[in-house]
């Protein structure tokens, strides 16, 4: 069962707020040039049979609930991959009024993608990455906390950093 | 007995959210709303708080499928505002890569109609060929879906003669590719089976109600804004691509036939590329009004901008092609089976993260 499920995670994909740019650059790993296939991936519509969630775009107001609907209704354990910076901070749309700021926001991020858009090659990356983490949590391990492609935009600041201040002390 | 049947927005044919409420009586659909708002972020209003070059690269991210004609409608608004005059060169290098554009547009809408009736093969097949245009992008741009190669007063990057020998190349394989699958497309039993007389709205009808693009040409009504003449179109020979059924068969065909037209465009574009600079340098920020028509791959954009002196604008209004096409789409939807509704639906190649913005 392990096996088979990092032989062959299965995907779904979530458009939150996004330009559909990521989308179809998503939807084109898909096709035979890029072929995720090969690695056993799989693109379903039903977030009950997935084991891998892809999340391109922010989050707004209103697909928040979605969201977080899509998300609890996989079975565990679950992965999500966000593609793109958009939901990471938000991208060029942190600043716009209807824009909660990034998927973190709303359900836990195992894997950042970076890029607006990634090309089709990083979001593999992401993917493959997705399923060593899959079968670290599948085994009951510790997860990294996924690394954020740049510092947050919106929602709260990053710490700063003592241990520079104290050296120069 | 009727009853409400939620379609999306977490849909599998769909590729974007969007949700419509069926009214069904059995499996036939009485009424249909839409109902909006999932990818809404408020790209108007942040418009207006960067300043109006910074919007060159914010407008592309309208949409990432027609990315390029969307600051190009932008870029031609600010132009007509301040007076521009864009060099010939960069009217001919914007023809090249917006017909790319509606090539790949194209290519994926048809892909996911393939898809939406269940025509997987077809469906990787188009897709492939698409990785044609997208490499013949690539390679003129550095990018494969935002470009930002269109700025104000022209364009930012060049095609040489060796990309543009490989961009021809790249035409020739899409031609001898395409024309297997579009063989298919045109002829095949359950293609047409799935597509002959379904969604059907007549001229007339799509005329009233505003339809723009494939949506309108494919009910047998001539109107693309490329006949105006905008950047170097009046200067190709160009002429619209009809089909009069009004069914999701003859919208399917606009496109089939509009991808053999535009290849020819960018061919001829590459052809004629006349010598000379890229970009007009320009001072000063907009003042006045504009409204800029641009035909994109699912129909007619219109962007409205107002300036007032300084370097934000007062104003920017985006009406998109598919927000005109949602209201046929409601009226075709009426009186078909539920299992075609995601056909129809495809078959106005809906882009709601243009239409919410």
């Amino acid at each position: 069962m392990s096996k088979a499920i990092s032989k062959s995670p299965w995907v779904v994909h979530f458009n939150c707020n996004s330009c559909n740019g990521c989308d179809i650059e998503f939807l084109a790993c898909l096709t035979p040039t890029y072929d995720v296939e090969r690695f056993g991936v799989l693109h379903v519509g039903n977030p009950k049979h997935a084991d891998v969630l892809v999340v391109t775009g922010s989050v707004n107001l209103r697909n928040r609930h979605v969201l977080k609907n899509v998300y609890d209704q996989m079975p565990d354990p679950k992965v999500v991959v966000a593609m793109g910076i958009c939901p990471a901070t938000g991208g060029i749309f942190a600043d716009c009024y209807n824009v909660v700021g990034g998927v973190g926001s709303v359900i836990p991020v195992d894997v950042h993608v970076p890029g607006c858009p990634p090309r089709p090659e990083a979001m593999i990356d992401g993917i493959i990455e997705a399923v060593g983490i899959l079968e670290k949590k599948r085994a009951g391990l510790a997860v990294d906390p996924p690394l954020l492609p740049v510092k947050t935009v919106k929602g709260p600041a990053p710490a700063p950093a003592p241990q520079e201040a104290s050296e120069k002390n | 007995m009727s009853m409400l049947v939620p379609f999306g927005p977490q849909h599998p044919v769909l590729p974007e959210p969007l949700q419509l409420r069926l009214e069904l009586n059995d499996e036939k659909v009485v009424s249909a709303v839409p109902v909006v708002g999932y990818v809404h972020r408020g790209l108007e209003k942040l418009a207006e708080q960067k300043d109006f070059i910074q919007d060159t690269f914010l407008i592309e991210r309208v949409c990432g499928i027609c990315s390029f004609m969307h600051s190009m409608a932008y870029s031609m608004g600010i132009e007509e505002l301040m007076g521009i005059q864009v060099p010939d060169r960069a009217r001919y290098l914007r023809v090249v890569w917006a017909e790319l554009h509606r090539m790949h547009s194209h290519l994926l809408a048809l892909g996911l109609l393939a898809d939406a009736f269940g025509f997987e093969n077809l469906f990787y097949t188009i897709w492939k060929i698409r990785e044609e245009i997208m490499d013949a992008m690539e390679c003129t741009t550095g990018a494969r879906v935002m470009l930002g190669s269109c700025c104000i007063g022209g364009v930012r990057k060049d095609i040489s003669a060796e990309q543009a020998k490989f961009v021809l190349e790249k035409l020739n394989n899409f031609e001898k590719m395409f024309k297997r699958s579009s063989e298919v497309l045109m002829g095949d039993y359950s293609v047409k089976e799935r597509l002959v007389g379904v969604g059907v709205i007549d001229g007339k009808k799509a005329y009233e109600l505003g339809a723009v693009g494939p949506s309108l040409r494919g009910s047998g009504i001539a109107k693309d804004h490329r006949m105006t003449g905008y950047a170097a179109y009046g200067e190709l020979g160009f002429e619209p691509v009809v089909e009069k059924d009004g069914d999701c068969y003859a919208r399917t065909m606009v496109r089939v036939r509009e991808l053999y037209q535009s290849m020819t465009l960018v061919r001829e574009a590459l052809a004629k590329l006349p010598e000379g600079e890229l970009k007009t340098p320009f001072k000063g920020n907009p003042s006045g009004e504009a409204a800029v028509r641009v035909e994109q791959p699912r129909g007619e954009v219109l962007y409205y901008l107002r300036g007032n002196g300084t370097d934000k604008l007062d104003r920017l209004r985006i009406r998109t092609p598919t927000f005109a096409n949602i209201a046929p789409l409601l009226t075709m939807l009426v009186g078909c089976n539920l299992p075609d509704v995601a056909v129809i639906i495809l078959s106005i190649d809906p882009c709601i993260s243009c239409t919410e913005r």
